[in-house]
Formats: C-alpha cells, sequence, structure tokens
C-alpha cells in the first residue's frame, strides 16, 4: 500500500465518520461537527493528491487548503449562527424537530 | 261601348252578402236579431242590384264585361272579371230572390236554434259565393266561388255538427265534390295551357270566342277527340259533381242531414243548379260530343234517381233523389236543347224544389222533428196551408199541365225527342216523368192523406215506454199521461214567417212556366238576345202538340198509379207494409237501399282506397319509418359510443392521469418532509450510488 493510498483510506473513514455523524446525530451543532469532519476528509484529499501528486514542490495543495480550512472557518460561523438564530426560533436545537421546510 | 253603372257596380251583388257573413261572423251568439238583419238587408240589396240588371238586359240584352288585372304571374297578367248577359241576369234574379225567401223562412225554422248567428253568417257567406259563381267571367273566377260555395255546403250540412250522421254527411259531400272538382281543374288547367287566358269573353281574346274555339276545336288529343271535347267533358265532371250525376249523386241525398233551410236554399235550389249553370256557361265549349254525354248522364240520372225516390220513406230524402233526377232533366236539356232548355228547368225548378223543400220543412216543424212519412198522415187537416202551397210544388214537380214543371219539362223532353243522335234519352226521360209523378203522389197520400198515424205511434211508443220503466220512484214522474202530452200535440201550422215564403213561392211554381210557353218562348228568346215574338204557331209546329198530350197522358199515368197503390185504401197503420213492397219485395228492398250505390262505392272505391291508404301507412311505418328509424338508432348509439369513449376512454385517461400526477405529487412530498437530515441521506445514497457507476463504468 503506498502512501498516498494510505492518506485516501484516511481520509475515506473520516468522510464515512463525518457523514455518519451528520446523518445520525440529532443536535444540530454535532451535524455541523460531521460536516467539518467531512469538509476535512476533502482537505486531507487535497494534501495528499498534492504531496504525493506530480509536482509537490508548488505550494499550490497547501495554499487551496489554508482557503478552504478558512472558508470552512467562516462557513461555521455562519452555521453556527443560523443554529443559534433557529434556536431562538423554535427552542430546540434537534434538527429531527426542525421540519417547518417540508412541502 | 263603355258599360253602364249596373254592370260596373255588379260586383255588389256578390259582395254584399259575402261583408255581411264576415260581419256577422263576428258577432257574438246573443246578437240574433242583427245578424238576421244583416244577412236578409245584404241580401235585399242584392236583390235590388239583381233587379236592375235585369232590367238593364231587358232594354239592352248584349253581353257587357268587366275585366280587370289581379295580380303578375311571371309575365303574364292574371285577369280576372265580371259580365252580366241574360243568362247570368236570369241566374242573378232567381238566386236572389229565391235565396231571400230562404233567409226570411229561416227566421222561423231556426229561431230555436243555439247557434242562429252562425247559421246566418254560413247562408249569407254561400249566397254571396253563389252569386259570385253566376257574375264571374273567368274560369278562375269562378272556380274559387265554386269552391267557397262548397265550403259552404260542408259548413252547412254538418250545422247539426254533433249529429254523427251530419257530420258523416258533411264530409261526404265535400269528398265527393272533390271528385269533380279535380275534373274542372285539370280542364281548367288544360284551357289555359291551349287558349293561354280563363277569361270567357274578352273583346275576342276569351276562351268562349270564335279565335280560341277554333284552335281548340281544331287540335286533336286522345282516341281522337278534339281538344275541347276533351275540356268540355273535364268541366262536366266538375259539373257533375256538384249537380250530383251519376254516379257522384251518392252525397246529395245524405246532405239531407243540414238543416231544411239549407237543403231548400243549397241542396235543392241553388248550389246544385250551379254545375248546370257552368255547362251552360261555358256551353260554347261543348262540342257535340261532349254533349252527346251530358245528354246520357243527365238522362240516366234522371231515371236512376226517380227509381231510388219512389221506395223512400225520409220526406226530405224522397226530395233529394227527386232533386237528382231534375237536375238529370236540365243536364239532359242542356245535351240536347241548348243552353235556354236547361235553364228553363233549372229556374222553375229552383222555384218549385224550394217550395217542396220549405213545405217539408214546415212538415216537420209542425210534427216535432218527425221526418219519416211513415209515422206522418192527415196532416191535411191541421196544416192547410202546407198542404195547399205543397201540392202547387207537388203539381208542378209533376208535369201537371200548365204549371210551370209542365212547360219546362215538356220543352226538354222535346228537344230530346228530336234529338237527331238516339232517341234513348228521350224514353228514359219518359219514363223519368212517369216515376216522378208516381213518386209524389205516394209521397202525398203518406204526408198529407189519410189518419194521422203519428198520434197512434206516439201513444205506442209511450206506452213501450212506460213499460219498459220498472216500478220506481220515477214512475209518478214520467207517467204514460205525461209522456203523452209532450211527445204527440197535434201537428200544428208554421209561423207567418214560414208560410209566407211558401205562399209566394207557390204562386211562382204555378205560374212562372208562362214564361217559356211555345206561343211566347219569352224566356228562350230572352237568352238568346232575340226579340220576343208572340204567336199561337208555336204549338201547331209538328210534333208539339202531340208531345204535350203525351206527356200529360204520362203524368196523369203515374198520378192514377199512385193513386191506385196509395189512395184507394188509405194507409192506416205505421207498421203497414207499403204496397209497392208487396208486389215485388225484391225490387221494392233494392230500390230502398238505393240500388246498392253506396254499398258499391263501399266495396270497390272506399276498400280499395283503404287498402291503398293500408299499404301506404304499413309502407311508411316499416319501410320508410323502418329506415328513418334504423338511421336514428344507428346515430344514437353513436352517439352511446362517442359518449361511452368520452367518459370512460378520454375522462378516465384523463382523470387518472390527473390522479398519477396527484399521487406523484404526494409521493413526493413525503420525501420533502423538511428534515435536513433526510435530504442529506438521499444525497449520500445518490453519492454511494454515483461511486458505484462511476466504478462500474471505469471497469468496463
Amino acid at each position: 500500500m503506498n502512501p498516498l493510498a494510505g492518506c485516501l483510506l484516511v481520509s475515506a473513514l473520516l468522510f464515512s465518520v463525518g457523514l455518519a455523524g451528520a446523518l445520525t446525530r440529532r443536535s444540530a451543532i454535532l451535524v455541523l461537527a460531521g460536516i467539518e469532519l467531512m469538509l476535512n476528509a476533502a482537505n486531507l484529499n487535497f494534501i495528499a493528491f498534492w504531496r504525493f501528486g506530480p509536482h509537490p514542490e508548488a505550494l499550490t495543495g497547501l495554499i487551496f487548503v489554508i482557503f478552504s480550512i478558512a472558508v470552512a472557518a467562516a462557513e461555521a460561523a455562519v452555521g453556527l449562527a443560523m443554529i443559534l438564530a433557529i434556536y431562538r426560533h423554535a427552542r430546540t436545537s434537534d434538527v429531527s424537530e426542525i421540519t417547518e421546510m417540508k412541502g | 261601348m263603355s258599360p253602364s253603372w249596373i254592370v260596373r257596380h255588379l260586383w255588389l251583388i256578390p259582395v254584399l252578402p259575402m261583408l255581411a257573413a264576415g260581419i256577422s261572423g263576428l258577432l257574438k251568439r246573443a246578437q240574433r236579431r242583427l245578424s238576421a238583419a244583416l244577412a236578409i238587408g245584404a241580401m235585399s240589396l242584392s236583390l235590388l242590384l239583381a233587379l236592375a240588371a235585369f232590367v238593364g238586359m231587358l232594354i239592352d240584352p248584349a253581353r257587357q264585361v268587366v275585366n280587370f288585372r289581379w295580380m303578375q304571374f311571371g309575365d303574364q297578367w292574371v285577369t280576372l272579371g265580371w259580365l252580366l248577359d241574360p243568362l247570368a241576369a236570369v241566374m242573378l234574379v232567381m238566386v236572389t230572390f229565391v235565396g231571400l225567401l230562404i233567409f226570411i223562412y229561416s227566421l222561423g225554422y231556426m229561431a230555436h236554434d243555439d247557434n242562429f248567428t252562425r247559421f246566418f253568417c254560413f247562408l249569407s257567406l254561400f249566397a254571396g259565393a253563389m252569386l259570385g259563381v253566376v257574375i264571374a267571367n273567368s274560369l278562375l273566377l269562378l272556380f274559387m266561388c265554386w269552391e267557397v260555395v262548397g265550403l259552404t255546403s260542408y259548413l252547412l250540412i254538418g250545422f247539426w255538427f254533433h249529429r254523427p250522421a251530419a257530420a258523416a254527411a258533411a264530409k261526404k259531400a265535400f269528398i265527393t265534390t272533390r271528385v269533380g272538382d279535380l275534373g274542372l281543374l285539370i280542364g281548367m288547367v288544360w284551357l289555359y295551357g291551349q287558349s293561354g287566358t280563363l277569361l270567357f269573353y274578352d273583346r275576342g281574346a276569351g276562351c268562349l270566342e270564335q279565335s280560341a274555339l277554333t284552335v281548340l276545336a281544331a287540335h286533336l288529343t286522345v282516341a281522337g277527340m278534339a281538344v275541347s271535347t276533351a275540356i268540355g267533358l273535364l268541366i262536366f265532371c266538375g259539373a257533375a259533381g256538384k249537380s250530383g250525376q251519376v254516379p257522384l249523386h251518392v252525397w246529395l241525398p245524405d246532405a239531407m242531414e243540414g238543416p231544411t233551410p239549407v237543403s231548400a236554399l243549397i241542396h235543392a235550389a241553388t248550389m246544385v243548379a250551379a254545375g248546370v249553370y257552368l255547362v251552360a256557361r261555358v256551353y260554347p265549349l261543348m262540342s257535340a260530343h261532349a254533349l252527346e254525354v251530358v245528354a246520357w248522364v243527365g238522362a240516366i240520372t234522371a231515371v236512376f234517381a226517380a227509381c231510388i225516390a219512389v221506395a223512400q220513406n225520409d220526406i226530405k230524402r224522397i226530395l233529394a233523389y227527386s232533386t237528382v233526377s231534375q237536375l238529370g232533366y236540365m243536364m239532359l236539356g242542356l245535351g240536347v236543347g241548348g243552353v235556354a232548355v236547361g235553364m228553363f228547368h233549372l229556374i222553375t225548378h229552383a222555384f218549385f224544389k224550394a217550395l217542396l223543400f220549405l213545405g217539408a220543412g214546415s212538415v216537420i216543424h209542425g210534427c216535432t222533428e218527425e221526418q219519416d212519412i211513415r209515422n206522418m198522415g192527415g196532416l191535411r187537416r191541421f196544416m192547410p196551408v202546407t198542404f195547399a202551397t205543397y201540392a202547387c210544388g207537388m203539381l208542378a214537380l209533376c208535369g201537371f199541365p200548365l204549371f210551370a214543371g209542365f212547360w219546362s219539362k215538356d220543352a226538354i223532353l222535346h228537344a230530346a225527342h228530336g234529338w237527331g243522335v238516339s232517341r234513348g234519352p228521350f224514353y228514359l226521360g219518359a219514363i223519368g216523368a212517369l216515376l216522378t209523378a208516381f213518386y209524389m203522389t205516394r209521397q202525398m197520400y203518406y204526408v198529407f192523406f189519410g189518419p194521422q198515424r203519428v198520434r197512434a205511434a206516439s201513444v205506442s211508443a209511450g206506452a213501450a215506454a212506460a213499460h219498459a220503466i220498472p216500478a220506481s220512484e220515477l214512475e209518478p214522474v214520467v207517467s204514460p199521461r205525461s209522456g203523452e202530452v209532450c211527445a204527440i200535440e197535434d201537428p200544428h201550422e208554421s209561423p207567418a214567417a214560414m208560410t209566407r215564403p211558401l205562399l209566394i213561392l207557390a204562386v211562382f211554381a204555378v205560374f212562372l212556366g208562362f214564361v217559356g210557353t211555345p206561343a211566347w218562348p219569352w224566356f228562350q228568346n230572352f237568352l238568346a238576345g232575340e226579340a220576343v215574338r208572340f204567336g199561337w204557331g208555336g204549338f201547331l209546329e209538328p210534333g208539339v202538340l202531340s208531345l204535350m198530350l203525351v206527356s200529360s197522358l204520362i203524368v196523369f199515368a203515374g198520378l192514377g198509379l199512385g193513386w191506385w197503390f196509395y189512395g184507394r185504401k188509405p194507409i192506416v197503420r205505421v207498421t203497414d207494409p207499403d204496397l209497392l213492397e208487396r208486389v215485388s219485395p225484391g225490387i221494392f228492398h233494392a230500390l230502398a237501399n238505393r240500388l246498392y250505390v253506396d254499398e258499391i262505392y263501399d266495396a270497390t272505391i272506399i276498400r280499395l282506397t283503404r287498402l291503398g291508404s293500408a299499404l301506404a301507412a304499413w309502407l311508411d311505418r316499416w319501410i320508410f319509418g323502418g329506415a328513418v328509424n334504423l338511421i336514428s338508432w344507428l346515430v344514437t348509439g353513436l352517439g352511446w359510443l362517442d359518449a361511452g369513449v368520452d367518459r370512460y376512454v378520454v375522462n378516465g385517461g384523463f382523470d387518472e392521469g390527473c390522479r398519477d400526477v396527484a399521487r406523484g405529487g404526494r409521493f413526493f412530498s413525503h420525501l420533502e418532509n423538511g428534515r435536513v437530515q433526510t435530504y442529506l441521506r438521499v444525497i449520500g445514497g445518490a453519492l454511494v450510488v454515483l461511486a458505484l457507476l462511476l466504478l462500474w463504468g471505469h471497469r468496463r
């Protein structure tokens, strides 16, 4: 098993864990945490493909991931703010209770 | 020469009674006096005008014509008009005079009828139409008035339409005359096609004037007949229908179901004479061959009807058959002797036959609506005026010497005797004269002589009625005694309104014949437009006196025979069989049943017509109707099919589609449950599927 495959395996596991968390947790915050995990799995893939790719000397992958983390941070901030707003509105943060968007 | 004042205003004569009819048609039922006054007033004015016209003709017997354009018809004008000549003048005076007398008589006769107003309305309409027939100068105008006359005849025969017999008789009269009128119509159309005009006289261009007649006589048609002969025969068909000639005579006796004044006016004096008048009017058109037919038909009718009259028991029916017989004489006169001979008998007959009918009406009125002569008898004592006038009429009808009928009938027999073609009509006419005298004598004896059988009949009827009613609470009320009182009051003389016309007519019945004796043939000369000549020499012409002797002998023989059978021993009981019946029951029954003419018609024409109509009905119902029904069923079926398709296929499919869309929406709306994690799960599932697809696609 070469290092790239190992990294991809780890990131796949990480993605699966994040997905499972996002799908099964009832607390909105934990769902958000699961989404962060999946995002990080994607970041890990970026790093792995950059590090073991044809041009490891260029810092493209690293820069991309730093941007991605920054965007994820902003996204997490927005997500938490929305959860807070929803909580204030619905008095709960349990996502299975919040079904007002259904048709 | 412009026509004189009276000719220019001749149209007033028919229009006045028609106007009276129109107005009294709008009157209420209760306005009886007004309607009678209107009718009689209009008729009197017409009589005055007719007399004026007659006097005008006496002064200047030239024919005068007024024609006017009626309507445009393609590029041709239909021209109508009226004319005045001695023939029309004589008829005008006769119709208005007899008509007026009968109107006055009707005042008395119809006094108790609820529909008095309607009666006078119809009578006036009839008089107007009849006068229109008389003065018409166009066959078309004549035909129009002719049909109105037929209509009023129908209306008046069926005046008591609640009696089924009257309604049936009215229909019979209308339909039978229609058969003849069809011939008249065809003849008229043919005449128009050949000569291009229906005007009788039109300054040389009319269809009765020389130029047209030459053309008509020159053309030949089927069986070598000249066109004029064929047209003349067709017109004679119409005349035969109206004037009750054999074989179209069957309606006239049945027409006696109408009120008696109607029988007198329409079915004895005027309307039935219209046919004779028509033949006289178109006489120039009648070729020698057509006149032969006219003469033979007339002669056969004269004898045929006289035979039947011998065995009838209804007083009016006897007179009706006598009318048919006399109309036959008139036709015979026209056929063998010319216009004057036939018309002379028409005029005298109108007076004495109207007299006889009015007398019969008086008898019926006096005997409380009894019409069977067997139930009468002895009326001489109760109704002296009626008896005397009736006797005058009867003698005139028989042709008793010096009475009116004697001269006119003698003129006919004389003409028939001198006819070049055949002696047959003369012998038939002589037999008819004998029979006429015989049946009129029989009637006189039955009605006016002998014991009064009406009382005996009523008593026995009352007794029978009393026996028929069982002992009940009704018995004291309807006792035989009270029944006797109401049923058999003695026959009584009729009121003055009825007897005065009788007296006036009787005078004419006796003396009218003197205007046409061989010594002073004023009537014949007047019709011919000649100067009147007087001379006893008329009697001395060969054959005249001897023939008069013969015809007088015939009349006396008839009267004597009548006395032998019915006068020698008075007829005592109602149930006594007729003496003639005792002598020869077979012949008597055949005659009493009117020689089975009606039965023959029933068995042939009517049955054929019924068969034809049954066939037509069958065709209509099953073939044509079947086809129509089939088509309608097909269309209906197609409609059902369409509706089914529409309902179950189109609608169903559409509805099902809609339901599926709704169901799909509902299904998908379940997916949209608002739970973020569900959405995410779907996305995850989709991702896995995508990944698997990519993997699989890559491997292949």
